[in-house]
């Protein structure tokens, strides 16, 4: 109930950008991490990054909120900027910093490249904000097909995955239960020498795993009883579909895309 | 074919040659028209039952005989179709990331078509009443709620026989009281046979009959009404009988004498008005 | 000790989609050496409750008292550990913090963490394993071979090994056959009354609170819903049922008999046999009131 995890954690709505199929966002996701690195100047930066705003406001999800999220990365951006304004050594010494020459040439560059890096980072998140990570494993299933006639496990990743996904959230709430009991009899996980913390996961690891494994073979044993012997023979009740919306997306996209190559030099 | 459906032939069973028997020499029947309670403390093998059933469990002695199949290892997927389980912990058999994932779940496994799939799904989870959960991920439902999925779950798959093993064991009382009323109205309007599992006196009212299992052995097979009067010796195998009828034990030793043992408090005040009347 | 809440409210994640608030301005006092039950549905806020009992959680709002310690929302608590010493908390399946080699090491792991010695654990776990009931032959077993109800014991012993002056019971019966649930309940009560515990007990079970506590609260959404003593509380059935609480079993009996009877058949404290004899005069016939 607790966990503060919450960087790029799914958050429901209706939204455009919801319902598209996880494919079409995962490859137009994809293309745009590529194409990024086509832009080369304000005009073709601007215009990603008008993309990239428009999808954002799509979302319905509060922008605060997903600037929450990038909080960690933010860090990242502004010590790349910093970077490139100091080893950049082109077009015209605008001033000095305690010696440092800072050339016209270096402050455009940094700018660029912190928003490249912005962009890529911003629009990722995308995914994660606006599909559900049983989506995502959908996804990459049927993207992973093709691969069966090698006899790479498809179903069995996908299974692994899924379930993974659906014992998360409560391991976690396990994990958080047994840190909180543990506490109650003396264990300090936050002060302390790093040996004494080391120590102190024990009690909370140990439970923590005869509990999982309690759950594993009563999970084993739900499912042989509710009838799973396997991938053979299996139906699914999810089924991706692209739809309407989709081709829109794609076209939308491309539509950029052709706008990124007539506004790049 | 007879109407006895599920039996167990001098059944014993344990889990390893070294360890001491869980079951020993079990016989019973439960008939396709009855529902059937299991009662015992924990540890009396109660819930190795319902695992012999379908054939999670393989008997070291004795044979079991559901819908005239031999339970072993080459029918055991005949026998799950007939049979569906409930177990105790909501979690550990919520395998689906959400209720509808968790209902189609035994779907997909029989290989049932997409278009049937949802329909069941729909109707199946209405009978439970979670229809409007549909999308809800498992950590967001309380564990009443969880076990109703995993009825629907059951349910789904049109079985012959339900088993409940404890299912109402990990609940909050608003929990367990959300599991009895959604069986009871299950029941009414599907034909089957249904089979609860339970330390809990009050949930046998309903049933037929009751095996009570006592250290791996059938310690008495009777009727609710019937168990109720035998108080002392039932908390001598660690149980105990509902309120109504442990009022009416102690007044029966103060000489008033109900013509009958009440299994809940409505009959028990009928009766005490009864005999008031009379006197 | 003296607890005492002070328009106490705890809000998770604040400022996020995920906000919520268990705790809602809640204020109440136990005294020193009380049997107290809290009850209220899952979600009501009793887990959020306890924690803030020996500082796992500390209010958003408010303040909250635990003898000489406080813990409120800004404030650094000094000395927590010692607070933890002090209120020993049995979580709901406490047998899911069992970890050690042997019973002997789990049960001694609390003190050790509060800084008792060998001596003075080696006096204290004859003490706790006979308080639970268990046999001192189990000492060298692995906590992991034993039944559940044994588990659990061992985990209660862990807990009362650290002496504490609390005693914060989670749901203490739940999963347990009705002869365990039973043992469990009135184990915790000799040992209230021995010790000389302030016992909270958090519980559905109106029966326990009824036959147990001497104060209860209940709980709400968050907010404190009734407090008072649980005669007073649990006759109260209208007011039960608006937040979908159910009154013990014998109120209910006596309340229906009541209207069937048209007699008062007010509550008192009284076992089966005490209840069977007054029924036995009212069914009869015979005036027991003049």
């Amino acid at each position: 109930m607790a966990s503060s995890l919450i960087i790029g954690q799914y958050v429901p709505s209706q939204s455009m950008i919801h319902r598209l199929d996880p494919r079409t966002k995962m490859i137009i996701i994809f293309l745009f991490v590529v194409f990024v690195f086509f832009a080369n100047n304000f005009m073709s930066y601007g215009w990603l990054t008008l993309f990239a705003a428009f999808t954002a406001l799509s979302t319905k999800i509060r922008l605060r909120y997903i600037a929450k999220g990038l909080t960690p990365v933010w860090f990242l951006i502004v010590f790349t900027f910093f970077l490139h304004l100091f080893v950049t050594h082109e077009g015209d010494i605008l001033f000095r910093i305690i010696g440092f020459p800072i050339y016209s040439g270096a402050i455009a560059q940094g700018i660029q490249i912190s928003i490249r890096f912005f962009l890529l980072i911003l629009f990722t998140s995308m995914l994660t904000l606006t599909t559900t990570p049983i989506e995502i494993t959908d996804a990459i299933e049927t993207l992973l097909n093709p691969l069966k006639r090698f006899r790479f496990p498809v179903h069995e990743l996908a299974l692994m995955m899924s379930i993974s996904l659906r014992f998360i959230p409560t391991l976690m709430q396990e994990a958080e239960k047994i840190s909180k009991a543990q506490a109650s009899r003396g264990v300090d996980f936050k002060t302390g020498p790093i040996k004494d913390r080391i120590q102190a996961v024990v009690p909370l690891l140990v439970p923590l795993f005869v509990s999982a494994f309690k759950r594993a073979e009563e999970l084993a044993m739900a499912m042989e009883a509710r009838g799973y012997q396997g991938g053979e023979g299996r139906t699914k009740l999810r089924a991706l579909a692209i739809e309407r919306i989709d081709w829109y997306a794609f076209i939308i996209f491309t539509f950029v895309l052709t706008g990124l190559f007539i506004l790049r030099q | 074919m007879n109407q006895t459906q599920i039996e167990f032939r001098n059944v014993s069973f344990r889990y390893a040659d070294d360890q001491p028997w869980v079951l020993k020499d079990v016989s019973f029947t439960i008939r396709s028209d009855q529902s059937v309670a299991i009662i015992g403390h924990n540890g009396s093998g109660k819930s190795t039952i319902a695992k012999l059933i379908n054939g999670l469990l393989f008997p070291d002695e004795g044979e079991i005989i559901v819908h005239g199949t031999s339970v072993n290892e080459n029918t055991i997927w005949d026998v799950r179709k007939k049979v569906g389980m409930v177990f105790q912990n909501p979690d550990n058999q919520f395998v689906g990331t959400t209720v509808r994932d968790d209902v189609a779940f035994g779907l997909e496994n029989r290989g049932i078509e997409r278009i049937d799939m949802i329909q069941r799904i729909d109707s199946s989870l209405a009978a439970v009443r979670m229809k409007d959960y549909l999308l809800h991920e498992p950590h967001r439902l309380s564990g009443g709620q969880k076990q109703r999925v995993a009825i629907a779950g059951v349910l789904a798959i049109r079985p012959d026989v339900i088993i409940l093993d404890e299912a109402t064991a990990m609940l909050d009382p608003k929990g367990r009281q959300e599991i009895l009323t959604t069986v009871n109205e299950v029941k009414q309007n599907h034909p089957l046979n249904l089979i609860t599992i339970t330390h809990d006196l009050n949930e046998i009212i309903s049933a037929d009959r009751v095996i009570v299992m006592n250290d791996g052995e059938v310690w008495l097979e009777t009727k609710p009404r019937d168990l109720f009067t035998k108080e002392e010796a039932l908390q001598s195998i660690g149980l105990d009988v509902p309120f109504s009828a442990k009022l009416a034990n102690e007044l029966k030793r103060l000489n008033i004498e109900l013509e009958r043992t009440p299994l809940d408090q409505k009959e028990l005040l009928d009766a005490l008005w009864t005999y008031h009347l009379k006197t | 000790m003296d607890i005492s809440f002070k328009n106490v409210s705890h809000t998770y994640q604040p400022n996020s989609p995920f906000e919520y608030t268990a705790l809602n301005d809640l204020s109440f006092s136990i005294d020193r050496g009380s049997y107290v039950a809290i009850v209220g549905h899952t979600g009501s806020g009793k887990s959020t409750l306890i924690q803030h009992l020996n500082g796992l959680l500390k209010p958003t709002s408010g303040q909250v008292k635990m003898g000489d310690f406080t813990l409120a929302p800004d404030e650094k608590t000094s000395n927590i550990k010692m607070l933890r010493k002090q209120v020993g908390i049995v979580f709901q399946y406490p047998e899911h913090q069992l970890f050690e080699e042997t019973i002997e090491k789990d049960i001694a792991f609390g003190p050790k963490n509060f800084g008792a010695t060998d001596d003075e654990i080696q006096e204290r776990i004859p003490k706790v394993m006979q308080a639970v009931q268990l046999s001192e032959d189990l000492l060298d077993r692995s906590p992991f071979d034993l039944s559940g109800g044994q588990m659990r014991r061992v985990a209660i012993a862990g807990v009362l090994a650290m002496n504490p002056r609390v005693l914060v019971l989670d749901e203490p019966t739940a999963g347990l056959d009705p002869k365990g649930q039973k043992e469990m309940m009135d184990m915790f009560y000799s040992l209230h009354e021995s010790e000389d515990l302030t016992t909270i007990l958090v519980t559905h079970s109106m029966e326990d609170a009824l036959e147990y506590a001497d104060h209860v609260i209940i709980l709400e959404n968050g907010k404190k819903f009734m407090e008072g003593n649980p005669e007073d509380i649990f006759v109260q059935k209208e007011k039960l049922q608006q937040v979908q609480l159910d009154i013990p079993e014998k109120i209910a009996f006596l309340k229906a008999f009541e209207e069937r009877f048209s007699r008062d058949m007010p509550y008192v404290h009284s076992d089966m046999k005490q209840l069977a004899k007054t029924i036995q005069s009212v069914v009869k016939g015979d005036e027991i009131d003049g």
